[in-house]
């Protein structure tokens, strides 16, 4: 069939779009693997600041991991930060501009291992940041090594015959730890494997920016997300991995939410 | 005339940093240089210029905050000493890389590891060769006292944004510790958002309509690009050369020549009146930057000299810039005291003579 680029115009009119991207997505092309939830959570984000009208007064923090190159995709004032100190610089930020909007994105080997004493100390202070933390409890960028979320007996590339527990410690509850610590306002696991979750994960990165508007503190959404390529799978079984996996370790729900009794 | 007061090396640091406009502090206790940190939260800034003090959880958290702070533009500073300096190499780097100012003192004690908690200047390598990974320079300052560890805040913040690079004052636990007179000056007020928004196009402010967004990173994985990028930074280190800056102390005349910074140089300049009361013609030349380093004068006198003694508490850091800077043109020996220990005028007249003026 002859289709000429013309011919789209006729199509692609203002009154048949039903679903466009966000404008504070950029037209990079991403760099994420087919089947990967970043891309899910990234639109997630960047509706949420286009909804709230935040898109001048936003900066946000990119990672080392997948996600490293974040601010290619956002059309918003970026830093990228070391391994693991994205709170660090969060903290600095939101102190020292209080009016502005600041939130990390940071993977589950980035938060949780290199990560781990920036992360709780920023929760303890009650730094008034969000947090999106992304679990798919893997190393993607690097190649599928082990991250402190991988599950027990999860084959890794540094756990060629399963994450052992005894040798290689326990998979971490993180989001489940900070929830305890008195300077955490708004601690919730959410994920985008299913519509309806994607559905209560963006309602959810929703409220943790409402919270820094309200400056109620802080605020972390963990989002559990799918790595195809390093767990071995298509991203269909990917995606049902997910749900009978990781889900049952890491249960779904808030852990610390405004008016929810702990 | 500033008001003038008497203090320790390490509150001057302090109140200088209040005064010189600076929008945030972070650190981590650490002797000897605890005092900074002391003396702002006892001071409470942030009611009289709104600016930040926090005390981090790490010197890897606190380097990171000011990653996080200067890249949005703002004035910001920490200070440690050695062991706290290492851990924060990784941050330095970034910001080198990201080309993000900001201001760091070191209150150097001896080492390596834990070390003492005693003066030294075993920092030198670390301070002006990079310190962490990959090719970049910091501007660094030597102050030799009380007063130049007020001034060099102010400087240093004013050399940090001019290059858009960390700057480092390399003091040492005498500095930090000992009491002087010190004028101070006057209060600069920190600079509004419109200000930081004109003077730092680049700075994540958050991004209004008329411009594109600000990215600040690091990263590039494309080589030709990145190799294009530390060839940007090679030039700005090779500008940096213009505010190279030393002291001439007593050597017009001199025969003989000490090469030192900070702590060394006050020694250093009771070696010269010694030796001068014995008839030994010898003059003190200090740098103050050590990075760049001012090897144009020392090159010079290198040429009117017939032997030349580099003083510093180290193993000798200093001697290898010294001998580059004089290609070898007159004998250059070094001498100093390690491991916390401090050397007296005697100790470096001594070795003046024994190393150099016995010799050449």
């Amino acid at each position: 069939m002859d289709v000429k680029f013309e011919s789209w115009k006729d199509i692609i009119k203002d009154e048949n779009i039903v679903f466009k991207k966000t404008k504070v997505l950029t037209d990079n092309v991403l760099s994420y693997c087919p089947g990967c939830g970043h891309g899910v959570a990234h639109r997630l984000i960047a509706e949420t600041i286009e909804e709230m009208g935040i898109q001048d007064q936003t900066i946000g923090i990119a990672p080392v991991g997948c996600s490293v190159l974040a601010y290619e995709f956002f059309d918003i004032d970026m830093q990228q930060a070391a391994h693991g100190r994205a709170t660090a610089l969060a903290t600095a930020i939101k102190r020292l501009y209080p009016n502005k909007f600041v939130f990390t994105y940071q993977g589950d080997g980035d938060l949780a291992a290199i990560g781990g004493n920036e992360t709780m100390h920023a929760c303890n202070r009650g730094e008034n940041i969000v947090v999106i933390f992304i679990n798919n409890g893997i190393y993607g960028m690097t190649g599928g090594q082990m991250a402190p979320t991988t599950l027990d007996g999860m084959v890794t590339a540094t756990s060629p015959y399963g994450r052992d527990p005894q040798m290689m410690g326990h998979p971490l509850h993180i989001t489940e730890l900070v929830a305890m610590l008195p300077g955490t306002y708004y601690v919730t696991r959410q994920s985008v494997h299913k519509p309806a979750n994607v559905r209560k994960a963006k309602k959810a990165i929703k409220e943790a920016f409402q919270c820094q508007i309200d400056r109620k503190g802080f605020s972390i959404v963990e989002v559990l997300s799918t790595c195809p390529t390093n767990w071995g799978m298509t991203p269909i079984d990917a995606l049902k991995w997910l749900n009978d996996n990781l889900i049952p370790y890491y249960p779904i729900g808030n852990f610390r939410r405004p008016g929810e009794d702990k | 005339m500033g008001e003038i007061r008497l203090m320790m090396g390490n509150e001057a640091i302090a109140e200088a940093a209040i005064r010189a406009g600076c929008d945030g502090y972070f650190g981590y206790p650490i002797t000897p240089q605890s005092e900074v940190l002391e003396y702002l939260m006892a001071e409470k800034p942030y009611e009289r210029t709104g600016m930040v003090v926090l005390q981090a959880e790490s010197e890897v958290a606190s380097i990171n905050m000011l990653y996080g702070g200067g890249a949005a533009g703002k004035r910001v500073m920490t200070t440690s000493s050695s062991p706290g300096i290492s851990l924060m190499q990784e941050g330095i780097s970034y910001m080198a890389g990201a080309e993000i100012p900001c201001l760091i003192a070191n209150v150097v004690r001896g080492g390596p590891g834990l070390g003492t908690i005693q003066p030294s200047q075993s920092d030198y390598f670390q301070a002006t060769k990079g310190g962490g990974h990959g090719d970049y320079y910091l501007f660094v300052l030597a102050p030799s006292s009380v007063q130049e560890m007020s001034d060099f805040v102010k400087l240093g913040f004013e050399m940090a944004f001019k290059y858009r690079n960390p700057v480092m004052i390399l003091s040492d636990g005498v500095i930090g510790q000992v009491m002087e007179k010190v004028e101070l000056f006057d209060p600069i007020p920190r600079r509004t958002e419109e200000e930081i928004i004109k003077e730092c196009p680049w700075a994540t402010t958050g991004k209004t309509p008329n411009r594109e967004r600000n990215i600040i990173t690091s990263l590039d994985l494309d080589p030709i690009r990145q190799e294009k990028h530390v060839m940007h930074l090679k030039e700005k280190y090779e500008k940096m050369k213009e505010d190279a800056m030393w002291e001439n102390i007593k050597t017009d005349d001199a025969e003989y020549l000490i090469v030192a910074y900070g702590s060394s140089a006050r020694i250093g300049q009771k070696t010269v009146d010694l030796a001068r009361a014995e008839g030994i013609k010898v003059g003190l030349y200090r740098p103050i930057t050590l990075y760049p380093f001012p090897d144009k004068e020392l090159e010079r006198l290198s040429k009117q000299v017939k032997g030349i003694l580099s003083v510093e508490m180290s193993l000798g850091q200093l001697v290898e810039d010294v001998r580059l800077a004089v290609h070898d043109r007159v004998p250059v020996e070094h001498y100093g005291r390690v491991g916390g220990s401090i050397h007296t005028p005697f100790q470096v007249l001594n070795a003046l003579k024994e190393k150099i003026v016995n010799k050449y």
